[in-house]
C-alpha cells in the first residue's frame, strides 16, 4: 500500500489544530487529564526504574572495562555514567521505552473506541473528540514523562553505583567525585526540554493513530504497532535535531 | 422536522446513495428501512454529520447542515439524542456515568439534579438498580435502554436509533420499539430508526422509507404495507413463503371481513 507522507501528515496537523480548541468544560478535561497523569505514572515506574538500573550498571561497567589500566583516571566513570544519563539515556531511552508502553497503550483505547462507535457517540452529543480524547493525554504525557526521565537518571547512576563500586572497580570516593566533576546544569536542561518534546511526540503520535483507525482487530493492531515505530523514529529524529540545535 | 435533498453518496466511485428526498416528520417514528447494504447506514450518518454527502443538502426545520461551522454543528447536536447498534456505552464508566456525561460536559447542574435526571430517564425506560453497574455487567436489552435513556438525558429535539432491534429476542425487541414509540409521542419530537426488523415496521412505523439500491423505492405508512403492491417492498417485508401466505390471509381478511367472522 503507498504511503502518502503529507496526506497523513496533514491530518495530524487537523486533529492537533481541533485539539486545541477551547474545552467545553474544564473540570471534565481536569479530571480526564488527572486519569490519565496517574495512568502514564504509575503504570510506567517499575519499567523506567528496571530499564535505568541496567543501562546505569552496564555503561558503569563497559567504561570501567575501557579505562582499565588507561592513563585517564577512573574517576571519569561516574563523571561518564551521569551525562550518560542526564542527556542521552534518561530522555531518549525511557522515551523510546515509554513509546512502546504508553503509545501502544493510547493508540488501541482510543482505537478501540472509535471501533466500538464511542467516538461518534461523543461527536453525537456535541463533545469535540479530538480536544477530550487526545489533549488530556498530551499534557499529562508533558508533566509526567519529564517526572519518570528525572527519576530514571537518578536511578541511571545508582545503577552504575551499584556496578562497579561493590565489585571493586573502583572505590565511592572516585565515583562520588565522578560524578561532581564538570557538571553543566545546562544538560538537566537538554534532558527535560528533551523529555517534553518527546512527550508531546508518544502521546500526539499514538492518537493520531487511533484517532483514524478503520477495520477491524487486525486494522487495530496495525495501528498500535505504527504508533510504536512512527513514535520511536520521530523520538530518535528528535533527539538529532535537539543535539544539534541546542549543543 | 428533517428534511434531505437530492442526497447521493458515493465512495471510491461507487455510488451508494442516489438522489435521495424525503422530510421525516416531527411526532412520528420515521422508519428507514432497507436489506443490508442498502445505504441506511450511510443516510443515518450523513443525517447526523458524521458523514459529508457528495452532494445534496439535510435540513434541520430552516437550518441547512452543510452551512454550519464546527461550533454551529456542535450546538445543534446538543438537540439530537442517537442510539447506535452496539448501544456504545462507554465501557470505564457505570450505568449511571454514562447516562451523566452529556451532563457532565454540558450542563452546570448541581450533583443531585444530575442524579434526579439519571434516575427519571432510568425509570423512562424501565431499568432501575442498575445504575453501579458496569456496561459489561448487563444484558443487550439493557444496554439499549441506558443507550435510549442516555440519548434522551438531554431533552433532544431528534432522536436516531440504528438498528435498534439487533441482536435481541422478539420479545425485548418489541419492548424498546415500544419505547422508542412512546418517547417520540410524549415528547413529540423527529425520531428516525434504522431497521431492517419486519416486526418493527409494522408496529411502529409511522413513516416508512424503504431504500433498495441506494435508492428510495418505496414510501408509506404501516397501514400501506400489506396492500402495497411494490415488490421490492413486498419481496423485503415478506420475506419468507410463511410470511407471504400470512399476507394473503390478511388482505383475504381485509377484502372480506364478514366473511371471517
Amino acid at each position: 500500500m503507498k504511503f502518502n507522507f503529507f496526506y497523513h501528515f496533514g491530518r495530524y496537523v487537523y486533529m492537533m489544530a481541533q485539539a486545541l480548541a477551547r474545552p467545553e468544560k474544564f473540570s471534565m478535561y481536569w479530571k480526564e487529564t488527572i486519569r490519565q497523569m496517574e495512568a502514564i505514572s504509575v503504570g510506567s515506574v517499575i519499567i523506567v526504574v528496571l530499564i535505568s538500573i541496567f543501562i546505569g550498571a552496564v555503561s558503569a561497567l563497559q567504561f570501567c572495562y575501557q579505562l582499565d589500566g588507561q592513563l585517564i583516571p577512573m574517576y571519569y566513570v561516574g563523571y561518564i555514567v551521569r551525562d550518560l544519563a542526564i542527556i542521552e539515556s534518561a530522555p531518549t531511552i525511557t522515551c523510546l521505552v515509554l513509546a512502546g508502553k504508553v503509545g501502544s497503550n493510547i493508540a488501541a483505547e482510543i482505537g478501540g473506541m472509535r471501533q466500538k462507535e464511542h467516538i461518534d457517540a461523543m461527536e453525537i452529543m456535541g463533545v469535540n473528540t479530538a480536544a477530550y480524547l487526545v489533549t488530556p493525554k498530551v499534557i499529562a504525557a508533558i508533566f509526567v514523562i519529564p517526572l519518570l526521565v528525572t527519576i530514571a537518571a537518578f536511578v541511571g547512576i545508582i545503577g552504575g553505583y551499584l556496578a562497579s563500586v561493590p565489585a571493586g572497580y573502583l572505590t565511592d570516593m572516585e565515583y562520588m567525585r565522578g560524578l561532581r566533576a564538570y557538571f553543566e546544569p545546562y544538560n538537566v536542561f537538554i534532558m527535560y526540554v528533551k523529555s517534553v518534546v518527546f512527550a508531546f511526540m508518544i502521546t500526539s503520535i499514538s492518537a493520531f493513530f487511533g484517532y483514524y483507525v478503520t477495520g477491524g482487530s487486525i486494522e487495530l493492531g496495525k495501528a498500535s504497532t505504527n504508533a510504536v515505530v512512527i513514535g520511536n523514529i520521530f523520538i530518535l529524529a528528535g533527539d538529532y535535531f535537539i543535539a544539534l540545535i541546542l549543543t | 422536522m428533517i428534511r434531505i435533498e437530492n442526497i447521493n453518496k458515493s465512495f471510491d466511485g461507487v455510488e451508494v446513495l442516489s438522489g435521495i428526498n424525503h422530510e421525516f416528520s416531527p411526532g412520528k417514528t420515521n422508519l428507514v428501512i432497507g436489506r443490508s447494504g442498502s445505504g441506511k447506514t450511510v443516510l443515518l450518518k450523513i443525517l447526523v454529520g458524521l458523514m459529508q454527502p457528495s452532494e445534496g443538502k439535510v435540513w434541520y426545520e430552516k437550518i441547512d447542515f452543510s452551512t454550519l461551522d464546527k461550533k454551529e454543528v456542535r450546538a445543534l447536536r446538543m438537540e439530537v439524542g442517537m442510539l447506535f447498534q452496539g448501544s456504545a456505552l462507554f465501557d470505564s464508566l457505570t450505568v449511571e456515568q454514562n447516562i451523566r456525561f452529556p451532563l457532565d460536559m454540558f450542563t452546570n447542574w448541581t450533583t443531585k439534579e444530575k442524579l434526579d435526571r439519571v434516575n427519571y430517564c432510568l425509570e423512562r425506560v424501565n431499568l432501575t438498580g442498575v445504575n453501579k453497574k458496569y456496561p459489561s455487567e448487563t444484558s443487550g436489552g439493557m444496554q439499549k435502554r441506558v443507550g435510549i435513556a442516555r440519548a434522551i438525558v438531554l431533552n433532544p429535539k431528534y432522536l436516531f436509533c440504528d438498528e435498534p432491534n439487533s441482536g435481541l429476542d422478539p420479545k425485548t425487541a418489541l419492548l424498546i420499539d415500544e419505547l422508542i414509540q412512546d418517547i417520540t409521542y410524549e415528547n413529540q419530537i423527529t425520531t428516525i430508526v434504522n431497521t431492517h426488523d419486519m416486526n418493527s415496521v409494522m408496529e411502529i412505523g409511522d413513516n416508512v422509507m424503504l431504500l433498495s439500491g441506494g435508492k428510495v423505492a418505496w414510501t408509506g405508512t404501516k397501514e400501506d404495507v400489506i396492500a402495497s403492491d411494490n415488490a421490492v417492498l413486498q419481496d423485503f417485508i415478506f420475506a419468507s413463503p410463511f410470511l407471504k401466505r400470512l399476507r394473503v390471509a390478511a388482505l383475504e381478511q381485509q377484502q372480506n371481513p364478514q366473511q371471517q367472522k
